[in-house]
């Protein structure tokens, strides 16, 4: 097939694997086996464009007229093929992980979280393969609604707010301020079609351009700079596989992802770097890593804390596109994944302790680790990957993002990076050093009413956890294949 | 291709309807006429609209008095576009009518009801056919007159008073608009809209046409209830039978639009008259606050019928700000959300039809969790409230778009700020509904009502399907509307 029709395809298959999910609802073997399938299917599909985009070919497709100049259109490009790998190869792993978590949870109402599931996939395959704004603002704003029935799946009055706050916050950030931000480009280049370089310089005065970035940085809130981070705590009393679709897979990957790809195709590094206006965005990037971090340490719920860990880490990402060098970009689309393996694993991991033990706050997981050893082993990995202490993927990500802040100077930047690399040691690490280290609280029931009783987590929710734990592991070693992929990006 | 006859046949078609109707009495057979009369209307206006758009507009002189001496009918472009949005509307409604307007009407009234439908369709069809002012104001009375009688024909006694008031408020604005129309006759000696459009630009500096445009505007804001003069649309379309709700609320203002579009742009110009007499900007200003007042006040309103009002008069006041923009792209928003407009607020008119039809209250406390018994209705609000709130994929989003970029062109940045201000508590009252479907579990009451009959869903779907399936092409009515806004802009210059 050509790179052409796959881009499609990849949108289009996880839409009809939806369909096909919910006309399957009534038998769930059935109706889980459409879903691992439809994943390795659309991995393969990606796959097969990110080989074309390997031998150099940039697919490009218009599909329909939109509005008058408009069009949706699709293209593929490195960064696409980075976010595009992340989010299918990540969602198998979710599906099987799911399959081991609904069912021990005894879920409600299975078969429409499968099939928003899909759906959201296809949103986040056409938020990486949009070629211009409006496509990208289509299928994001697509993203956020098929996400709100999956972080509302529980239909508790906690579940209803938390979704409200989600979408909320999410659309009215969108359309607020991103939405402006995209028709002054239009009003302003005379087109919103993403071009190497950048389409804004020279088009538009410096205050101008100023204006646009800071409506793109804060509208595109899926990011999740402070002060537009509050969707994200609120969306943790999503299930677990949710959260791992929101921190790892497409959510908050897709708005970081937007981020770096206005930086690179609207406005250019060049243009940023002249101009100089994307400075102070990199401290309130700076802030809201530490901030983040130092909320994360005050949290006793395990999914809260791990909530404010990704607002910190988010930010890693947008202060490597605010740098506006090379090694910037580079350092935070790595992250991109780095992060993405090493959230994964910890969520997955939040999920099975609750599975196995109904435990959320992490002052009663004294001693759990010794019940629980494959999860906390895997909890122990990936919180190195995070913290970016090698042999994780972590380690690569924040070692460029560092050389970005040396390249331009900022060593104050540099300092908070580091701060934010200890804060996450002091947040991190404890869990699974109470876990394995602690004495088992006494009067501490489980799941049957003893603390005897508890014991590891169904292996269809162990298994993907080491899945990607042992993937934080890979990258490691990796890591140069995908630097590799990405350095044409910046030349 | 077509009869030379066409341009009058849908407007004839409804007239000689109405009396048969009242021979009748009977409120089947005049459902049955009124079905087979509009969707004949559909079926002649879309054939029209291929002719316009393939060939030219089209003009047709009454008796076969050439005009000026005669009436002229002309259709171009616009007109036959908004003859298309009406004509469907009015047929979608008659698919949906029967069982709504049997709970909602007296049945020894059935027969009237329609009668005064198809007087107020023969109205609102007759204003974009129309080449001539005067004929527009019998027209536009036509449609008022027998729309005070739908309205009065509400089972709640409220529906009387709000009756009155639009009765009042409407006849102080056609009153307006006759001193309008008279003032431009003593100046121009002519009725007609192609001449009064070729005489009436070079006249722009005399005060007597300044009054007419005056009056003109004051007259149709009242009709199309721009605020502040929007105070007799709530009651009016709260306590109507929802049939009469959903068409007046879907096509009696925008042809009130249409009306305004014609005045100041055909007849009077538009840049060329805006020069003399800033009634853009005037038009933008009304707009705006329409646009703001109207969100704010469908966010508190408790019951769905008075909260969709509201949001009507919010809507309105997209189009007026597209009209007072006076360039291609705002003109064009104006123009594409008469049409999305009537979509939505006939979806969403319905979808709340079908819930009073079933569980028998239009208020957000009673109709709580109705997603659950009613899933399809349910999922046409949600289209409805998306296409409202301007999400991708939606026309709305069209409009905004258009809107938007018609501000900055005229670079009024802080235009654009309130658009997305007004966009976004359309978000908050839309969210209010979609909340009362989804969020909350539905009471006894709601859990045993079934979904509404297969008529009413049928029109229902009909219109959702067909809002999305014309929004994910967008470029094909965004065209449209730029080619008709450019023909309304280069007219006057």
């Amino acid at each position: 097939m050509t790179p052409v029709a796959l881009m499609e395809l990849a949108v289009v298959l996880p839409l009809v694997g939806a369909i096909l999910i919910a006309a399957a609802g009534r038998n769930p073997n059935l109706r889980e086996a459409v879903t691992l399938l439809t994943a390795v299917l659309l991995l393969a599909v990606v796959v097969g464009i990110v080989s074309a985009v390997l031998e150099g070919e940039r697919p490009e497709v218009a599909l329909i007229g939109f509005l008058p100049g408009v069009t949706i259109a699709l293209s593929a490009e490195p960064l696409a093929c980075v976010f595009a790998v992340v989010a299918s190869l990540l969602w198998i792993v979710t599906s099987v992980y799911s399959i081991g978590y609904m069912r021990a949870h005894h879920e409600e109402n299975q078969t429409r979280f499968y099939a928003f599931f899909a759906i959201a996939i296809a949103a986040a395959m056409g938020v990486a393969f949009s070629a211009n704004l409006v496509t990208l603002f289509v299928f994001y704003e697509a993203l956020t609604l098929s996400t709100f029935p999956l972080v509302g799946h529980a239909g508790t009055a906690e579940a209803r707010n938390g979704a409200r706050t989600y979408a909320g916050l999410l659309l009215a950030a969108s359309f607020a301020l991103m939405l402006p931000a995209i028709i002054a480009t239009n009003q302003a280049a005379g087109t919103v079609t993403f071009a190497p370089g950048g389409i804004l310089a020279g088009n538009i005065s410096d205050s101008g351009a100023a204006i646009i970035l800071a409506l793109f940085v804060f509208g595109i809130a899926k990011a999740a700079l402070m002060p537009l981070h509050r969707w994200l705590p609120a969306a943790m009393v999503a299930p677990t596989p949710v959260s791992a679709l929101l921190h790892a897979v497409a959510v908050v990957k897709a708005g970081v992802f937007c981020i770096l790809k206005v930086t690179l195709y609207i406005f250019g590094l060049d243009f940023l770097g002249d101009t100089g206006i994307s400075v102070w965005l990199t401290y309130v990037a700076a802030a809201t890593i530490l901030i983040g971090s130092l909320i994360a340490l005050t949290k006793d719920n395990l999914k809260a804390r791990l909530a404010y860990s990704t607002v910190s880490q988010l930010s890693y990402i947008v202060l490597g596109a605010m740098l506006a060098t090379g090694a910037g970009i580079i350092g935070g689309a790595m992250h991109i994944a780095m992060h993405a393996f090493g959230k994964i694993t910890l969520f997955f991991c939040a999920g099975a302790i609750l599975v196995a033990s109904h435990k959320t706050e992490i002052s009663d997981m004294h001693g759990l680790g010794r019940r629980m050893p494959f999860t906390f082993a895997a909890f122990l990995l990936a919180s190195l990957s995070i913290i970016g202490l090698p042999p994780t993927g972590g380690s690569w990500s924040k070692w460029m993002l560092m050389l970005a802040t040396a390249d331009t100077g900022q060593l104050l930047l540099m300092g908070a990076l580091m701060l934010s690399s200890l804060l996450s040691i002091a947040y991190l690490l404890p869990v699974a050093v109470v876990g394995f280290m602690a004495p088992a609280k006494s009067g501490d029931p489980g799941h049957d009413g003893t603390a005897a009783g508890i014991r590891e987590a169904p292996l269809l929710c162990v298994a993907p956890l080491w899945l990607t734990a042992i993937g934080t592991l890979a990258l490691f070693f990796f890591a140069e294949p995908i630097f590799a992929f990405l350095e044409p990006l910046v030349k | 291709m077509i009869s030379v006859h066409q341009p009058i046949l849908q407007i004839v078609l409804p007239l000689m309807a109405a009396p048969i109707c009242v021979i009748l009495r009977n409120a089947f057979a005049g459902w049955l006429l009124a079905l087979l009369v509009t969707g004949g209307a559909f079926v002649a206006s879309l054939i029209l609209l291929v002719h316009v758009v393939n060939e030219g507009p089209v003009s047709y002189a009454i008796g076969g008095w050439p005009p000026p001496w005669g009436i002229e009918y002309r259709v171009d472009g616009l007109s036959a576009f908004v003859l298309v949005t009406v004509a469907a509307i009015g047929f979608l409604s008659m698919i949906f009518a029967r069982r709504s307007v049997e709970a909602e009407v007296a049945a020894d009234r059935g027969y009237l009801f329609y009668t005064m439908y198809l007087l107020c369709f023969t109205g609102l069809m007759g204003i974009p056919v129309t080449g001539d002012a005067f004929n527009l104001f019998v027209f536009l009375e036509i449609s008022s007159l027998s729309s005070y009688v739908l309205i009065s024909l509400g089972t709640d006694r409220r529906a009387l008073t709000a009756a009155f008031r639009y009765l009042i408020m409407g006849t102080l604005g056609a009153t307006f608009y006759v001193l309008g129309i008279g003032l431009l006759y003593m100046v121009t000696g002519t009725l007609n809209i192609a001449d009064l459009a070729a005489r009436v630009p070079e006249m722009t500096h005399i005060r007597t046409v300044q009054m007419a445009l005056a009056f003109l505007t004051v007259g149709l804001g009242l009709k199309l209830a721009l605020f502040p003069l929007h105070l007799w649309l709530p009651n009016a379309y709260a306590f109507a039978p929802t049939v009469v709700t959903v068409f007046l609320a879907a096509t009696a203002t925008k042809v009130a639009v249409y009306a305004l579009i014609r005045i100041a742009y055909t007849m009077f110009g538009g840049p060329t008259m805006f020069a003399v007499m800033p009634i853009d900007e005037v038009l933008v200003g009304f707009g705006l606050l329409s646009m703001i007042v109207g969100a704010l006040a469908a966010v508190w309103q408790t019951n769905v019928k008075r909260l969709l009002a509201f949001s009507s008069i919010s809507q309105i006041g997209y189009m007026v700000l597209g009209l007072g923009l006076a360039d291609v792209t705002g003109l064009a928003g104006a123009v594409v959300h008469i049409f999305n407009h009537a979509m939505i607020k006939a979806i969403l008119f319905m979808a709340v039809g079908c819930i009073i039809f079933r569980i028998g209250s239009a208020d957000l406390r009673d109709i709580r969790g109705f997603a659950k018994p009613m899933p399809i209705t349910a999922a046409c609000v949600v289209v409805g409230g998306l296409s409202l709130v301007g999400a991708p994929l939606t026309l709305g989003f069209i409009t905004k778009w258009l809107l938007l970029q018609g501000a900055l062109d005229r670079n009024w940045w802080w235009v654009a700020v309130v658009i997305v201000a007004a966009s976004l508590l359309a978000l908050v009252y839309v969210w209010r509904l979609i909340a009362a479907a989804y969020l909350h579990p539905p009471s006894e009451r709601v859990a045993a009502v079934r979904e509404a009959p297969a008529p009413m869903l049928l029109a229902l779907v009909a219109l959702t399907v067909a809002t999305v399936v014309i929004a994910i092409d967008g470029s094909l009515i965004g065209d449209f509307a730029v080619v008709t806004a450019k023909q309304l802009l280069g007219s006057g210059e």
